[in-house]
């Protein structure tokens, strides 16, 4: 028996002498940092662990020689302390007292205290500001523009750039009808059909806030985590100094669609990152146009099957036969099948398009995330398939008439 | 008791004992519920005080004082939500100001009733850093109290506010955000 | 310590037998007999639903459950685990051993010790209920919040919610019930001559535990009352659009939620030095320095709460103070594990099972508190938060610090309770299985976490693929093990080779001068201890 404990406990601590070149090799620790905050976590992180790893092996040492040495079937005899005196006890005692207390608020208290600082100087000097909304389950992002200091520097201003950020995996893989697939370029779980867009370089002031419950936007490259509370605003920071694609999670229990609300951010030099904002904005543009043409039903169907698979199929189901109670269905729902306008031409209360636009409950309002032509094309399609047969056409003036 | 504790066996003095003490214990219990419900309150005026969660004040603050600090600018971003269930567009019609402290300001923002009902909201205001929510003093608010707007009515709704001058000087940018929510009655 | 001779009567007679001896019992060892049982069957239903949890997290890709179900298993072993496994087997603990360590004929208050008891089953049919009725179609199943019930995602849960706030209620008034009954019995049935600092370290340790929950589990029940009214009577105190404020909850929450590691740790701490002196063959060094060190951390343990929601959005100055007060809890631990290791200093130890649960407990609980001491630093936990870094560590606290602890406990009294002594080859394998799996499978979680995967999620990315895999794998054989933990118990209940009074060399002690298993009715004539 006492071999094997033998064996193990070399084994562990040669582990733990061997901790620093573990520390080296990043996929035993913290992802490479690529901002200061996310660097100053890291360095923090390894002291720390260096720290408590040097203790934990002191310690064990200690007991390993008592376990070995004062043991009865070695003929150890028992020495009683001699009933300790109050002042040997308190000298003796007050020993890891005061070693612990200088590790705990000299050695890595003096760091933390910096490094907290740091993480919260959310006020000064930022380039630009970035609204973060969380929602079940999707993040959404809008640009609210440069600040002085991030027009001085020439960054292009995003400000009015606003989009829905959803997971791409293929919800065959998903919900494990096939194996999930290893693409690197789209990692499983990890990649959405919108990036975050930051420039290189800029620190970005992070406001974070939520439509309906909490959620934590994380990605462990940036070593930044806030949460995302509805009705209130909460901020953090991020200077990515490195491009590159970076992944990350929500890390705050947001119900059943919480590990499929990823986060993935394309840090971009000044020069691509300013053609990608003119992109977009031309892209936002056309979309605007595209919604006072007039649809033909079956282009608003196609268009619509997209749409819904990609944002509403995570509750009511690729089938529309819906979670009830808590998602209904869409299929013969009183909703998809009751008119959407009444006879003064404005939509009804508790329409379909009403449902749509301003959400109630669980079910988010799309207006804030969807354009007029993908409302319209996700209504059309919801009541024309799915089951459904009511036969009506949306057209996108229309709603885009109705919200405004 | 009107017993007297010579006429109780040792076990019956003890069991007394006993009880008495439970008893006292259950008074533990009852302070911490209290104050479970107690810290609601609490909380809120901590809240209001240190600005924990970035709440500012729901009713109407005074001007204190007159004095402009002219050698500082604070910049204020606003935003909003428009939160499920509430038929509306709202948005600031100013993305951001730059005020001086003790300077009294009016920003606008727009509400518009997109459905075919008469709807009533509330606004919720918010600021980021939390530390910056007290200082900044409303003066008057459409968040004050719950908003109705009729059938596709639009409402420009004002706030007159300040940024205090106690405001810590290494705060130069805030965000002011309101969510608005369906009134609940 | 010595005492004068202890009566010595088999008395059998006046009590009722069968099914209605345990409904009406206010025996305290029938009493206490009952709470390890059902902690025990709780562990096993508990730790059945985390092993369907790692076999969904073998592999990459959902195979066996939906997100939901996942969710609701998540949160339930938790409060399984917690609420129904080991707060029960340190009260069962307290019910036999307590009044036998301090020359008690029984409980204080008998009678209220057998309805703390029937509480709990009622509870844990609460908690598990809603799985079945989903089964049958009712309802979309448990909580699946998590067993924090953050709100607003707990507003939006369907009933198995309210099943959850009904059960937390009634496990909540059982444990308020046995912590009154626990200090009652503590200040006023010690025998003649024992004065508060004579009290053998478990009763110390339960003491000082009893207090912590009467004085926190009410502002769990507030909390989840106000959860209850916000869902179905309107109220706001956790909504922003009615003023409220989700946070709050966390407040309140953890105010309760911290304290609580300290109630499940609080009673090991007592019975792990007295176990180290048993088999040190040395009286436990530093019985002043653990007692004032466990009123440390019983102390700090309601101020520090908030290192819980470090990313929540706090002001710096509360984020130090979180963060020191937190560090500041190492200190008195320090001394905690200082007298343990001087106690086996110097020492003739010997290794039966109780011995080796205990060092594997303190070389494991070590690794959760110093872990926990790194978790206190703000910046750092931005990255530890809510990812499988957190889940590792409170799992060697409470796997290793508060499980493994109450093993070494059930090995250490099973002979004085059962009078027989367990098969210790299968005690030492138990041991051995349990120790390597347990590393087994939480060591790879310490590194998933720092490669940034969140905790809660039912499926991952590829990159977490291998930790996953071999965590599952362990998890199994440490689950299986307790299989042998379960068949020893039994055996050893049945019969077994005779145990003596003192059962151990050198168990020193109020409860090793009764007989082995002791009287029905102990210390009809106390004990003077002088």
């Amino acid at each position: 028996m006492f071999r094997q404990a033998i064996n193990r406990l070399c084994f562990s601590l040669l582990l733990l002498l061997t901790a620093p070149q573990v520390f080296a090799d990043y996929s035993w620790n913290f992802p490479e940092p690529v901002t200061p905050m996310a660097l100053d976590t890291l360095h923090v992180h390894n002291k720390f662990m260096l720290i408590v790893a040097v203790i934990f092996v002191v310690v064990l040492a200690i007991m390993i020689y008592s376990i070995f040495k004062h043991r009865k079937s070695a003929g150890y005899q028992a020495v009683a302390d001699k009933a300790p005196s109050t002042f040997s006890e308190i000298f003796w005692t007050l020993i890891p007292f005061i070693i612990l207390l200088l590790i705990d608020f000299v050695i890595m208290g003096i760091p933390a205290y910096h490094s907290v600082v740091m993480m919260e100087d959310t006020r000064n000097e930022s380039h630009l500001v970035l609204k973060v909304t969380g929602s079940q389950w999707r993040w959404q992002y809008e640009y609210m523009g440069n600040t002085d200091k991030g027009i001085e520097a020439g960054i292009e201003d995003a400000k009015g750039i606003k989009f829905v950020s959803n997971l791409s995996t293929p919800q065959d893989q998903i919900d494990g009808t096939v194996a999930p697939v290893n693409d690197p370029e789209k990692p499983y779980l990890l990649d959405v059909d919108n990036r975050l867009v930051l420039p290189v370089g800029a620190k970005v002031r992070i406001l974070m806030t939520s439509t309906d419950v909490l959620h934590n936007w994380w990605v462990p490259q940036f070593g930044s985590s806030r949460l995302a509370v509805p009705g209130f605003i909460r901020e953090t920071w991020v200077q990515v100094e490195k491009p590159g694609t970076y992944r990350g999670q929500c890390k705050e229990l947001c119900g059943k669609g919480h590990g499929y609300m990823p986060v993935v951010v394309d840090a971009l030099p000044a020069e691509e990152y300013k053609a990608w904002v003119i992109a977009k904005k031309e892209e936002m543009a056309s979309a605007d146009a595209g919604a006072d043409k007039e649809w033909t039903k079956e282009d608003l169907v196609a268009e619509g099957k997209a749409v819904y698979e990609k944002n509403c199929a995570v509750c009511h189901q690729v089938t529309g036969a819906g979670l009830p109670p808590a998602f209904p269905a869409i299929t013969g729902s009183k909703i998809s099948l009751a008119p959407i306008f009444g006879a003064d031409g404005k939509y009804l209360p508790d329409s379909h398009l009403d449902r749509v636009l301003n959400g109630k409950g669980i079910m988010p309002a799309w207006k804030a995330t969807l354009n007029d032509t993908e409302i319209a094309a996700v209504i059309t399609y919801e009541r024309n398939a799915l089951g459904n047969n009511v036969g009506d056409v949306l057209q996108p003036s229309q709603v885009k008439a109705a919200r405004q | 008791m009107e017993i007297k504790n010579e006429e109780l066996s040792p076990a019956q003095t003890r069991h007394l004992a006993n009880k008495k003490l439970g008893f006292k214990m259950l008074w533990i219990v009852a302070g911490s519920l209290l104050f479970a419900f107690a810290l609601v309150p609490l909380y809120d005026v901590l809240c209001t005080i240190t600005g924990l969660n970035g709440k500012t004040v729901t009713t109407a603050s005074q001007l204190e004082n007159a004095k402009v600090d002219e050698t500082r600018w604070v910049t204020i971003q606003f935003t909003s939500s428009v939160m499920p269930g509430l038929g509306w567009n709202f948005y600031p019609k100013q993305a951001s100001i730059k005020v001086r402290p003790g300077q009294v300001e009016t920003v606008l923002f727009e509400a518009k009733n997109i459905t075919s009902q008469v709807v009533a909201g509330q606004a919720i205001p918010s600021v980021s850093p939390g530390q910056a929510a007290a200082h900044l003093k409303k003066i008057e608010c459409f968040c004050f109290q719950r908003q109705e707007l009729k059938a596709g009515e639009t409402k420009l709704m004002p706030l007159r506010f300040f940024v205090s001058n106690d405001l810590p000087v290494d705060v130069k940018e805030m965000t002011l955000s309101y969510a608005f929510f369906k009134s609940k009655d | 310590m010595s005492t004068t001779t202890v009566a010595h009567h088999d008395e059998h007679a006046d009590h009722p037998t069968g099914i209605m001896r345990w409904l009406t019992t206010t025996n305290h060892k029938d009493i206490g007999t009952m709470y390890l049982t059902f902690s025990l069957i709780m562990f096993l239903v508990g730790g059945a639903m985390i092993l369907g949890i790692r076999a969904e997290l073998f592999q990459p890709g959902l195979q066996l459950m939906k997100p939901d179900f996942y969710n609701q298993l998540i949160g339930v072993h938790a409060l399984i685990m917690i609420f129904a496994a080991l707060m029960p087997a340190a009260t069962g603990f307290a019910n036999w051993m307590i009044p036998l360590q301090i020359g008690a004929p029984d409980m204080a208050l008998p009678r209220l010790n057998n309805w703390g008891f029937w509480l709990l089953p009622p509870s844990a049919i609460l908690l598990t209920l809603p799985f079945t009725l989903a089964l049958f179609g009712i309802g979309d199943g448990a909580m699946a919040t998590g067993w924090t019930f953050y709100p607003p995602l707990s507003v939006q849960g369907g009933f198995g919610v309210d099943f959850a706030i009904f059960a937390v209620h009634l496990l909540g008034i059982s444990s308020v019930l046995g912590s009154i009954n626990i200090i009652v019995t503590l200040f006023n049935m010690r025998a003649p001559g024992m004065t508060l600092m004579k009290m053998p370290m478990f009763a110390w340790g339960w003491l000082i535990t009893a207090f912590l929950l009467i004085a926190t589990i009410p502002v769990l029940a507030g909390a989840v009352t106000m959860l209850l009214t916000d869902r179905h009577f309107g109220t706001h105190f956790f909504d922003a659009a009615g003023g409220g404020d989700p946070i709050l909850f966390q407040h309140l929450f953890w105010f309760f939620g911290h304290p609580e590691v300290y109630i499940l740790l609080l009673p090991v701490w007592g019975f792990i030095p007295q176990i180290l002196q048993t088999f040190s063959r040395k009286p436990m060094y530093g019985y002043k320095a653990q007692v004032y060190s466990l009123w440390a951390i019983g102390a700090l343990a309601v101020v520090v709460w908030a290192h819980h929601f470090f990313t929540a959005g706090l002001p710096v100055p509360a984020l130090l103070y979180f963060m020191y007060s937190t560090m500041a809890i190492s200190l008195p631990l320090a001394v905690l594990f200082f007298c343990w290791i001087k106690t086996m200093w110097r020492g003739s130890m010997s290794f039966e099972t109780p011995m080796l649960f205990t060092v594997g407990w303190i070389i494991l609980f070590g690794i959760g508190g110093l872990t926990g001491l790194v978790l206190a630093d703000v910046a750092a936990d931005a990255q530890y938060h809510n990812s499988y870094f957190v889940v590792a560590h409170f799992h060697y606290t409470l796997f290793a610090g508060g499980i493994m602890g109450i093993m070494a406990g059930v090995y250490y009294w099973l002979p004085k309770m059962t009078g027989h002594m367990y098969n210790e080859t299968l005690g030492k394998w138990h041991f051995w299985l349990t120790a390597i799996s347990f590393n087994l499978t939480f060591i790879p979680q310490f590194f998933l976490g720092l490669a940034g995967m969140p905790r809660r999620i039912p499926d991952y990315a590829l990159q977490f693929a291998e930790f996953n895999a071999i965590s599952s794998v362990a998890a199994f054989v440490l689950g299986l093990s307790q299989l042998l933990f379960v068949y020893n118990i039994i055996s050893t209940v049945k019969g077994g080779k005779k145990a003596t009074d003192q059962v151990w060399e050198g168990a020193e002690g109020l409860e090793w001068t009764l007989s082995s298993p002791p009287p029905y009715h102990s210390f009809s004539e106390q004990p003077v201890i002088k």
